[in-house]
C-alpha cells in the first residue's frame, strides 16, 4: 500500500481496534508526506527528539494552511497546549500553582483517599450485577468525579459539559474528510460555551475562596501575577476536558489489556505493589493519547532523511514510538515489569502532560480496586466497540461478565 | 567473553561512587572471581551532591546519604584504610595498615580530596572547614544550626556557590570571597559568571570578587579574615572551597602516568605508564582519571562530575572483563548539574573548551535560559538555567559538531542572537580549581628514566 | 531502602514531587531535592515515584555496604 494513504488508514474507523500493524508500517516507511500535506513520524527516537526540539511549534497559527482550530480570539484564547514558549511556560506555571509543586506540592497526594473512596463507591454500586460496562459504570464516572472536585465544577452539570466536550474532541480529530471544517466550527462554538460556563463558575468564587483550582485561579496571586479571565476560561476548559477524557481511556484500555492477559491480571491481584509499573507499561502499550496532531516546524527540518517544510502539519504518533523495536525489546509484548520504560504515553518535553500525576494515581487506584473486586471477569466482546477518535483512542463500551457469588 | 577474564582477583582502590558502580558492573557482566574494595573513608559509599545542598540546609542528616545498590556486589570491603602504594611488577596494592593485596586486575577510583587552606595554623582554627566528606558536611551543618553571625566562603566555584546558597536559605549572613572576576567563571566562563554574580547579590550574598583572603584570624577560634583589598570581615565559620586535589600521591612510585592532574588513561580506561605505554591490567575511572575525548580534540580531560564517575566506571568495568575487540570507549558527552539560589543549572559538553558563548533561548531576566558555547566555529557546550528539557537538542549539536553560532531557533530567544567572548579564564587566576580541567597541553612533569 | 536520583537525566517533570511530596521536593521550578533515606512509611509512595519518572532517573535499592557498617 502506498505511504500516502497510510494516514487515511490509521484514521479510518475500521482500524480503530488495532492500529498497531499500521504503526509498524509507518515506522518501516520512514517520514513521508501524506495526501493532505501532513507528515507522520512513528519512530521512537525521532519523536523523542522532536518533542525536545525548539524548532517545533505547537501553535497552529504557525501552519502554512491555517484552519479554524487556529482561531485565536480575545475573549477566548487558545489554551497553553496550543502555544509556544515563553507564553506557554507562563500560563502553564500559573495553572500549575494550585495543582502541584513547587507551590502546592501535596495536592495530588492528598487526593489519594478520596480517589480510592470514589472507586469503592462505584464498585459498591455494582453489587449484584454480573454484567458491567467498564466505561459507563466505572472508567468514566471516576475521573469525572475527581476532576469536578479538583476544579470546583458541580458534578451534576456533567451532562452539559459532556456534550460540549464531545464536540470539542471531534474538532481535534485530524481525520481528513469533508466534515473537518464543520467539526472545527462546532468545536469552537462548544469551547466558547464551555469557557463561559467555567468562567462564570470561577467568577462566583472571587472573594469567596474555596478549596478548588477555579477558586485559586481567581483569588491567589503569585509572583507572576494571575491568569486573566479569558485565560482562566481557556485553561479550565483544557483541564476539565483533559482531566476526564483521557483517563477514561487509560482505565478502560487497562482493563481490556489485563483481561487479554489473565496471568498478568492474576499477578497484579496477588501483588498490587506492581501496579505503578504496570500502569507505566499500559501507557506504553495502549496509550490514551495515540498521537499529537498539532505540531509544525518553524523552519524546514530534516527527519530521517526527509525534509519537513516549515509550516507543514507534523503528526507525532506516540503510540507507534512506544512500539518501536529500536527502543523497546519485544515491543508488542505487554510486560508490567518492563525495565527502563521511558514511554511516550504522556508525551515528553515542555508540553508533557500537565495532569500526568493525577492520571497515574487515578488509574493505579482504579485498576487495583477493580481487579480486587472482580471475580472471574470475562470479556463479552473482543474487540469492544471503539470511540471515533483516532487521537484519544479507547473503547466506547467495555462490557464484561463476572461471577457474583459472594460479592 | 573469555573465561579467564571472568575469573581471578580484582581490586578496586577507591570505594565511592565510581568504585561502587564499577563493582556492580563487574558482577553484572559475569565477573565471578574475588572482588575487593578499598576505601579511605570509613563509611560505605555515599552520595556527595546532597552534602552541599540538603545536608547543609539541615533537611538530611549527613549520615543519611548512603548510595543504593543496583545489584549485590559480593565484595570484600576494606574501609577506613588508605592505599599507600602500588607494586606493578608483583601486582600488589600496599595498604596503610601494612597489608598487601595481590590482584590480577586493578581499578583505580581514588577520586579527589578538598584542597586545604594553605596555612596549616589558620586551617586548624576552630570554625575553619573544607567540604568533601559526609563528616565535613555534618560538622558544617551543625555549626550552621548554631546560628553563626556570618559565614565566610572562600572560593566561588560550584561548591562554594552552593554553600553560599544554603546559608542564605537558612537566613544566615554570608560573604563569598573569590579571586576571579565572578562566581562559576572557572567552569562556565566570565559571561555566565556575570549572571551568577547578579544572582548571588540578588539573594543577599556579600560577594567580593577579585580579592583573596590573605589571613584567617582568631585565637583558637576563627573570628574573621583579612582580604587582599585591605578590608576585614568578621565571621565565625569559614568554608574553604578552593577546589580539589587528585588522590594520586600513593601512585608516585608506581611508574604510572599519575600526577597532580590525575592518572592518564586511554579511551578504554586503561592507565598509561609514565612512558605513555598503555597497561592492560590497571584501569582508572572517575575524578582521578585523565582521558582523551574525540569531541575535544583528544585532549585529556579530567572531570569532577557525578555522571562521569558512573559512566566511566561502567566502561572500565566492562573492559576489565572483556577481551580487546569487545572493549568500549568512554565517549559520553560530559554533563553536570548544580542547584543554587532556587535555580537548576545544567551543563552538557565542556564549556571551558570555548572561545564564544551565545544566549540561544530564554532570558536572564526570567532566569530561564540556554547558553551555547562554541570553539572555533563549532558547538562545544550548552548550559541551561531552569530549562533542562531543552538541553537534549543542544547536546545533539555538540555530538554532531554543529556550526557555531547555532542557527537561531524557536520562539523564545533574544533577537538578534549575538555571540560574545566566553571569557574562560586561565585557571591560575581563580580561587577554586576548575571542575573540568583541559590538561592535554599542560604536561604535569618531565619524564625521568627509571632503571629497575 | 535508599534513593539516588541521576540529576543529569532529570528534566524537572516533577512527577516524584507530586507522588511522594514528603521525599521529593522541587526547589524552585526545576531543581529537585530529596531525602536519600526516605522514612519507612513513604516507601510505597517512593515506588510510585520511581515508576512514574519519565526519564527513569530514580534508583531505589538496598544501601551499599550496609553489611559492612
Amino acid at each position: 500500500m502506498a505511504a500516502d494513504t497510510l494516514f487515511h488508514r490509521i484514521t479510518d474507523y475500521a482500524n480503530r481496534a488495532d492500529p498497531y500493524p499500521l504503526y509498524a508500517e509507518l515506522r518501516e516507511s520512514g517520514v513521508t508526506r501524506q495526501q493532505d500535506g501532513s507528515y507522520l513520524v512513528g519512530a521512537y527516537h525521532e519523536i523523542a527528539a522532536l518533542l525536545h526540539d525548539p524548532r517545533i511549534s505547537s501553535d497552529r497559527r504557525n501552519r502554512t494552511a491555517a484552519d479554524a482550530a487556529a482561531t485565536c480570539e480575545e475573549d477566548l484564547p487558545v489554551s497553553f497546549i496550543a502555544m509556544d514558549d515563553p507564553e506557554h511556560n507562563r500560563l502553564r506555571r500559573l495553572a500549575m500553582r494550585p495543582f502541584g509543586p513547587p507551590h502546592t506540592p501535596g495536592r495530588i497526594d492528598a487526593m489519594h483517599g478520596e480517589i480510592a473512596r470514589i472507586a469503592d463507591e462505584l464498585i459498591a454500586g455494582l453489587r449484584g450485577k454480573d454484567r458491567i460496562d467498564v466505561v459507563d459504570d466505572f472508567a468514566y464516572p471516576l475521573p469525572v468525579t475527581v476532576i469536578c472536585r479538583l476544579l470546583g465544577v458541580p458534578r451534576e452539570d456533567e451532562p452539559r459539559f459532556h456534550a460540549w466536550t464531545q464536540e470539542i474532541i471531534a474538532s481535534f480529530d485530524p481525520t481528513p474528510g469533508e466534515d473537518l471544517a464543520e467539526r472545527q466550527r462546532s468545536g469552537l462554538e462548544s469551547r466558547r460555551t464551555m469557557g463561559r460556563y467555567l468562567g462564570e463558575l470561577a467568577e462566583k468564587r472571587r472573594g469567596h475562596p474555596s478549596d478548588d483550582m477555579l477558586s485559586a485561579f481567581v483569588n491567589d496571586e503569585g509572583p507572576d501575577g494571575r491568569l486573566t479571565q479569558p485565560e482562566i476560561m481557556a485553561t479550565s476548559v483544557l483541564l476539565l476536558i483533559a482531566g476526564h477524557e483521557t483517563t477514561v481511556n487509560l482505565i478502560t484500555n487497562g482493563v481490556l489489556t489485563l483481561l487479554r492477559h489473565p496471568e498478568e491480571l492474576e499477578r497484579l491481584r496477588r501483588r498490587p505493589e506492581l501496579m505503578p509499573r504496570a500502569v507505566e507499561e499500559l501507557l506504553r502499550y495502549e496509550p490514551p493519547v495515540q498521537m499529537l496532531p498539532q505540531r509544525s516546524p518553524l523552519a524546514d527540518i530534516e527527519v530521517l532523511g526527509t525534509t519537513v517544510p516549515k509550516g507543514a502539519p507534523l503528526i507525532l504518533v506516540l503510540a507507534s514510538g512506544n512500539r518501536d523495536p529500536l527502543r523497546f525489546r519485544d515491543p508488542d509484548r505487554f510486560d508490567p515489569t518492563r525495565e527502563d520504560n521511558r514511554h511516550l504515553g504522556f508525551g515528553s518535553g515542555v508540553h508533557s502532560c500537565f495532569g500526568a500525576p493525577l492520571a497515574r494515581l487515578e488509574v493505579q487506584l482504579a485498576l487495583t480496586t477493580l481487579i480486587r473486586h472482580l471475580d472471574n471477569p470475562r470479556l463479552v466482546e473482543d474487540p469492544p466497540p471503539y470511540r471515533r477518535s483516532p487521537v484519544l483512542r479507547g473503547p466506547r463500551h467495555l462490557p464484561i461478565e463476572r461471577d457474583t457469588t459472594g460479592t | 567473553m573469555s573465561g579467564d577474564l571472568r575469573d581471578g582477583r580484582i581490586v578496586i582502590v577507591g570505594a565511592s561512587l565510581a568504585g561502587l558502580r564499577a563493582a556492580e558492573t563487574l558482577r553484572e557482566k559475569g565477573f565471578a572471581g574475588s572482588l575487593t574494595l578499598v576505601g579511605e573513608d570509613p563509611r560505605p559509599p555515599y552520595d556527595r551532591p546532597p552534602l552541599s545542598k540538603q545536608v547543609l540546609l539541615g533537611r538530611v542528616p549527613a549520615e543519611d546519604t548512603g548510595l543504593p545498590l543496583r545489584r549485590p556486589v559480593d565484595a570484600q570491603w576494606k574501609l577506613g584504610v588508605r592505599a599507600t602504594g602500588l607494586d606493578p611488577i608483583e601486582k600488589r596494592v600496599l595498604l596503610a595498615n601494612g597489608e598487601q593485596l595481590p590482584f590480577d586486575r586493578l581499578l583505580i577510583t581514588t577520586g579527589t580530596r578538598a584542597r586545604p587552606w594553605p596555612n596549616p595554623a589558620e586551617a586548624a582554627l576552630d570554625g575553619v572547614f573544607t567540604l568533601r566528606t559526609s563528616e565535613d558536611a555534618g560538622r558544617i551543618a551543625e555549626r550552621l544550626d548554631a546560628g553563626p553571625r556570618r559565614v565566610l566562603v572562600i572560593g566561588a566555584g560550584f561548591t562554594g556557590s552552593e554553600i553560599a546558597s544554603a546559608c542564605r536559605e537558612r537566613g544566615l549572613d554570608v560573604t563569598v570571597a573569590e579571586r576571579g572576576p565572578a562566581p562559576l567563571v572557572g567552569a562556565l566562563g566570565g559571561s555566565f559568571g556575570a549572571l551568577a554574580a547578579k544572582l548571588q547579590r540578588a539573594h543577599g550574598v556579600d560577594l567580593r570578587c577579585g580579592v583573596t583572603v590573605t589571613a584567617l584570624t582568631g585565637n583558637g577560634r576563627l573570628t574573621g579574615a583579612e582580604l587582599s583589598d585591605g578590608s576585614r570581615i568578621e565571621a565565625d565559620i569559614a568554608v574553604v572551597a578552593l577546589g580539589a586535589i587528585r588522590n594520586t600521591e600513593w601512585l608516585a612510585e608506581s611508574g604510572l602516568a599519575a600526577g597532580p592532574r590525575g592518572l592518564a588513561c586511554d579511551a578504554g580506561c586503561r592507565a598509561f605508564n609514565m612512558y605513555g605505554i598503555v597497561t592492560d591490567d590497571v584501569f582508572v575511572a572517575g575524578d582521578v582519571a585523565r582521558f582523551p575525548h574525540p569531541l575535544f580534540e583528544y585532549q585529556l580531560l579530567s572531570l569532577e562530575h557525578w555522571g562521569n564517575a558512573v559512566e566511566q566506571a561502567e566502561v572500565a568495568a566492562h573492559n576489565m572483563v572483556s577481551p580487546g575487540p569487545l572493549r568500549r570507549p568512554h565517549l559520553a558527552v560530559p554533563a553536570f548539574w548544580s542547584s543554587q539560589f532556587g535555580l537548576n543549572i545544567k551543563s552538557v559538553g565542556v564549556p571551558t573548551f570555548s572561545d564564544q558563548v551565545v544566549l540561544a533561548q530564554g532570558s536572564p531576566k526570567e532566569a530561564r535560559l540556554v547558553a551555547v558555547y562554541g570553539y572555533r566555529g563549532r558547538v562545544t557546550a550548552a548550559v541551561s538555567v531552569n530549562q533542562a528539557k531543552s538541553l537534549e537538542y543542544y547536546q545533539r549539536l555538540i555530538e554532531t559538531a554543529a556550526p557555531f553560532p547555532p542557527e537561531p531557533v524557536g520562539t523564545d530567544r533574544p533577537e538578534p542572537m549575538t555571540p560574545v567572548p566566553s571569557d574562560v579564564p586561565d585557571p591560575a587566576v581563580l580561587s577554586h580549581g576548575p571542575t573540568v580541567a583541559l590538561t592535554g597541553h599542560l604536561p604535569d612533569r618531565r619524564l625521568t628514566l627509571v632503571r629497575r | 531502602m535508599n534513593i539516588v536520583v541521576d540529576l543529569n537525566r532529570c528534566q524537572g517533570y516533577a512527577q516524584c514531587a507530586f507522588l511522594a511530596p514528603q521525599v521529593f521536593e522541587m526547589h524552585g521550578e526545576e531543581a529537585l531535592m530529596y531525602l536519600p533515606v526516605p522514612p519507612e512509611d513513604q516507601l510505597e509512595r517512593v515506588r510510585r515515584a520511581a515508576a512514574a519518572c519519565p526519564v527513569q532517573a530514580i534508583l531505589v535499592g538496598e544501601e551499599a555496604g550496609a553489611d559492612v557498617r
